[in-house]
Protein backbone atom coordinates (compact mmCIF):
# COMPACT_ATOMS: atom_id res chain seq x y z
CA UNK A 1 0.00 0.00 0.00
CA UNK A 2 1.29 3.43 -0.96
CA UNK A 3 0.01 6.07 1.44
CA UNK A 4 -0.14 9.60 -0.01
CA UNK A 5 -0.55 12.63 2.24
CA UNK A 6 -0.97 16.20 0.94
CA UNK A 7 -1.84 18.36 3.97
CA UNK A 8 0.39 20.27 6.38
CA UNK A 9 0.66 18.49 9.75
CA UNK A 10 -0.41 21.77 11.41
CA UNK A 11 -3.49 22.05 9.24
CA UNK A 12 -4.98 18.56 9.49
CA UNK A 13 -4.42 15.23 11.25
CA UNK A 14 -4.08 13.33 7.94
CA UNK A 15 -0.46 12.34 8.54
CA UNK A 16 -1.14 11.18 12.11
CA UNK A 17 -4.09 9.08 11.00
CA UNK A 18 -2.19 7.72 8.02
CA UNK A 19 0.76 6.64 10.19
CA UNK A 20 -1.63 4.92 12.60
CA UNK A 21 -2.82 2.77 9.71
CA UNK A 22 0.36 2.22 7.71
CA UNK A 23 1.95 -1.21 8.15
CA UNK A 24 5.29 -2.74 7.17
CA UNK A 25 5.63 -3.37 3.46
CA UNK A 26 3.89 -0.12 2.67
CA UNK A 27 5.35 3.26 1.80
CA UNK A 28 4.57 6.87 2.59
CA UNK A 29 4.70 9.65 0.00
CA UNK A 30 4.41 13.27 1.12
CA UNK A 31 3.26 15.78 -1.50
CA UNK A 32 2.01 19.41 -1.63
CA UNK A 33 1.80 20.98 1.87
CA UNK A 34 2.54 17.60 3.47
CA UNK A 35 6.20 17.96 2.46
CA UNK A 36 6.63 20.31 5.44
CA UNK A 37 6.21 17.18 7.56
CA UNK A 38 9.42 15.82 6.05
CA UNK A 39 11.44 18.83 7.24
CA UNK A 40 13.57 19.23 10.33
CA UNK A 41 11.97 21.09 13.22
CA UNK A 42 8.44 20.38 12.03
CA UNK A 43 5.94 19.03 14.56
CA UNK A 44 5.86 15.77 12.59
CA UNK A 45 9.65 15.20 12.67
CA UNK A 46 9.47 12.66 15.51
CA UNK A 47 6.63 10.75 13.88
CA UNK A 48 8.44 10.65 10.55
CA UNK A 49 11.68 9.41 12.17
CA UNK A 50 9.73 6.65 13.95
CA UNK A 51 7.91 5.74 10.73
CA UNK A 52 11.23 5.39 8.89
CA UNK A 53 12.01 2.33 11.01
CA UNK A 54 9.07 0.48 9.42
CA UNK A 55 8.50 1.94 5.99
CA UNK A 56 10.22 4.03 3.34
CA UNK A 57 9.22 7.69 3.35
CA UNK A 58 9.32 9.76 0.18
CA UNK A 59 8.77 13.49 -0.43
CA UNK A 60 8.04 15.10 -3.77
CA UNK A 61 11.03 17.21 -4.81
CA UNK A 62 9.20 19.86 -6.86
CA UNK A 63 6.94 20.54 -3.85
CA UNK A 64 9.96 20.89 -1.54
CA UNK A 65 11.65 23.23 -4.05
CA UNK A 66 8.58 25.45 -4.44
CA UNK A 67 8.44 25.91 -0.67
CA UNK A 68 12.16 26.60 -0.21
CA UNK A 69 12.45 23.45 1.88
CA UNK A 70 14.83 21.47 -0.34
CA UNK A 71 17.79 21.85 2.04
CA UNK A 72 15.91 20.98 5.20
CA UNK A 73 14.77 17.40 4.66
CA UNK A 74 14.99 14.83 7.48
CA UNK A 75 17.77 12.25 6.90
CA UNK A 76 16.38 9.02 5.51
CA UNK A 77 13.50 10.63 3.63
CA UNK A 78 13.97 10.02 -0.09
CA UNK A 79 13.22 12.86 -2.48
CA UNK A 80 11.50 11.82 -5.71
CA UNK A 81 10.43 13.70 -8.84
CA UNK A 82 7.14 13.25 -10.74
CA UNK A 83 8.59 10.20 -12.53
CA UNK A 84 9.41 8.69 -9.13
CA UNK A 85 5.84 9.40 -7.99
CA UNK A 86 4.54 7.39 -10.97
CA UNK A 87 7.00 4.56 -10.23
CA UNK A 88 5.80 4.37 -6.61
CA UNK A 89 2.18 4.13 -7.69
CA UNK A 90 3.09 1.41 -10.20
CA UNK A 91 5.18 -0.56 -7.65
CA UNK A 92 2.35 -0.81 -5.10
CA UNK A 93 -0.80 -2.84 -5.61
CA UNK A 94 -2.93 -0.10 -4.01
CA UNK A 95 -2.64 3.61 -3.22
CA UNK A 96 -4.51 5.52 -0.59
CA UNK A 97 -4.76 9.31 -0.49
CA UNK A 98 -5.21 10.75 3.00
CA UNK A 99 -6.82 14.07 2.09
CA UNK B 1 -11.24 41.12 -3.94
CA UNK B 2 -13.61 43.61 -5.58
CA UNK B 3 -15.53 43.77 -2.32
CA UNK B 4 -12.42 44.68 -0.42
CA UNK B 5 -11.58 47.40 -2.93
CA UNK B 6 -15.11 48.73 -2.64
CA UNK B 7 -15.02 48.68 1.14
CA UNK B 8 -11.75 50.54 1.10
CA UNK B 9 -13.11 53.14 -1.29
CA UNK B 10 -16.24 53.68 0.79
CA UNK B 11 -14.17 54.09 3.91
CA UNK B 12 -12.09 56.71 2.20
CA UNK B 13 -14.98 58.63 0.67
CA UNK B 14 -17.06 58.63 3.81
CA UNK B 15 -14.48 59.86 6.23
CA UNK B 16 -11.21 60.61 4.47
CA UNK B 17 -9.44 59.12 7.41
CA UNK B 18 -6.72 56.56 7.39
CA UNK B 19 -7.74 53.29 8.96
CA UNK B 20 -5.55 50.55 10.26
CA UNK B 21 -5.87 47.43 8.11
CA UNK B 22 -4.24 44.18 9.08
CA UNK B 23 -4.02 41.18 6.77
CA UNK B 24 -3.57 37.99 8.73
CA UNK B 25 -1.80 35.22 6.81
CA UNK B 26 -2.15 31.74 8.25
CA UNK B 27 -1.75 29.42 5.25
CA UNK B 28 1.30 27.89 3.60
CA UNK B 29 1.97 28.97 0.00
CA UNK B 30 1.06 26.85 -3.07
CA UNK B 31 -1.02 24.16 -1.31
CA UNK B 32 -4.01 26.49 -1.40
CA UNK B 33 -4.73 29.76 -3.20
CA UNK B 34 -5.06 31.78 0.03
CA UNK B 35 -1.50 33.10 0.23
CA UNK B 36 -1.45 34.38 -3.36
CA UNK B 37 -4.96 35.87 -3.14
CA UNK B 38 -4.09 37.55 0.15
CA UNK B 39 -1.04 39.14 -1.42
CA UNK B 40 -3.14 40.45 -4.31
CA UNK B 41 -5.55 42.09 -1.87
CA UNK B 42 -2.67 43.68 0.03
CA UNK B 43 -1.38 45.22 -3.19
CA UNK B 44 -4.84 46.61 -3.98
CA UNK B 45 -5.24 48.01 -0.49
CA UNK B 46 -1.88 49.75 -0.80
CA UNK B 47 -3.39 51.89 -3.57
CA UNK B 48 -5.89 53.39 -1.10
CA UNK B 49 -3.34 55.00 1.22
CA UNK B 50 -4.42 53.08 4.27
CA UNK B 51 -2.28 52.07 7.22
CA UNK B 52 -1.59 48.49 6.15
CA UNK B 53 0.19 45.82 8.11
CA UNK B 54 0.70 42.10 7.47
CA UNK B 55 0.73 39.41 10.10
CA UNK B 56 2.22 35.97 9.52
CA UNK B 57 1.38 33.22 11.94
CA UNK B 58 0.79 29.46 12.00
CA UNK B 59 1.59 27.97 8.55
CA UNK B 60 1.55 31.53 7.16
CA UNK B 61 5.19 31.93 8.22
CA UNK B 62 6.10 29.43 5.48
CA UNK B 63 5.11 32.09 2.90
CA UNK B 64 8.26 34.04 3.72
CA UNK B 65 10.83 31.24 3.52
CA UNK B 66 13.83 32.02 1.29
CA UNK B 67 14.79 29.90 -1.71
CA UNK B 68 11.37 29.11 -3.18
CA UNK B 69 11.82 27.56 -6.64
CA UNK B 70 8.57 26.74 -8.42
CA UNK B 71 9.86 25.72 -11.84
CA UNK B 72 9.23 22.02 -11.17
CA UNK B 73 5.61 22.72 -10.19
CA UNK B 74 5.07 25.09 -13.10
CA UNK B 75 3.28 27.62 -10.92
CA UNK B 76 4.09 31.29 -10.35
CA UNK B 77 6.71 31.94 -7.69
CA UNK B 78 5.12 34.89 -5.93
CA UNK B 79 7.61 35.08 -3.08
CA UNK B 80 9.63 37.97 -4.65
CA UNK B 81 6.48 40.09 -4.33
CA UNK B 82 6.94 40.26 -0.55
CA UNK B 83 10.18 42.13 -1.18
CA UNK B 84 8.33 44.59 -3.43
CA UNK B 85 5.80 45.55 -0.75
CA UNK B 86 8.14 48.21 0.58
CA UNK B 87 7.73 50.06 -2.73
CA UNK B 88 4.00 50.24 -2.04
CA UNK B 89 4.61 51.66 1.43
CA UNK B 90 3.64 48.39 3.04
CA UNK B 91 6.45 48.12 5.54
CA UNK B 92 4.88 46.58 8.61
CA UNK B 93 5.40 42.83 8.41
CA UNK B 94 4.94 41.01 11.70
CA UNK B 95 5.94 37.39 12.13
CA UNK B 96 4.97 35.41 15.20
CA UNK B 97 7.96 33.94 17.02
CA UNK B 98 6.05 30.93 18.37
CA UNK B 99 4.98 29.95 14.84
CA UNK B 100 8.57 30.13 13.55
CA UNK B 101 9.89 28.09 16.45
CA UNK B 102 7.17 25.44 16.13
CA UNK B 103 8.36 24.90 12.55
CA UNK B 104 12.10 24.88 13.18
CA UNK B 105 12.49 28.17 11.29
CA UNK B 106 14.79 31.09 12.10
CA UNK B 107 14.42 34.75 11.16
CA UNK B 108 17.49 34.56 8.89
CA UNK B 109 15.65 32.01 6.73
CA UNK B 110 13.07 34.63 5.75
CA UNK B 111 13.30 36.50 2.45
CA UNK B 112 12.35 39.96 3.66
CA UNK B 113 13.05 42.08 6.78
CA UNK B 114 10.30 41.52 9.35
CA UNK B 115 9.51 42.28 12.94
CA UNK B 116 9.39 39.07 14.93
CA UNK B 117 6.84 39.39 17.73
CA UNK B 118 5.44 37.12 20.42
CA UNK B 119 1.89 35.79 20.24
CA UNK B 120 1.02 38.21 23.03
CA UNK B 121 2.42 41.16 21.08
CA UNK B 122 0.61 39.94 17.97
CA UNK B 123 -2.63 39.91 19.93
CA UNK B 124 -2.02 43.53 20.95
CA UNK B 125 -1.33 44.53 17.35
CA UNK B 126 -4.59 42.88 16.30
CA UNK B 127 -6.47 44.78 19.00
CA UNK B 128 -5.15 48.07 17.60
CA UNK B 129 -6.64 47.54 14.13
CA UNK B 130 -9.79 49.01 12.61
CA UNK B 131 -10.16 46.24 10.05
CA UNK B 132 -8.75 42.71 10.06
CA UNK B 133 -8.91 40.46 7.01
CA UNK B 134 -7.77 36.88 7.28
CA UNK B 135 -6.36 34.54 4.66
Amino acid sequence: MLHIVNKSPYEKNSLTSCLAHAVKGGALLLIEDAVYGATKGNVAEGAIRRALADLPVYALGPDLDARGMQGNVIEGVKVVDFGGFVDLVAEHRTSQSWL
Amino acid sequence: MAQVAEALEQEQDAQSVVKKFMFVNRKAPYGTIYALEGLEVVLISAAFDQDVSLAFLDDGVYQLVKGQQTKGLEVKNFSPTYRALEGYDVEKLYVERESLEARGLREDQLLVPVQVVSAQEMAQLMEQQDVIIGF
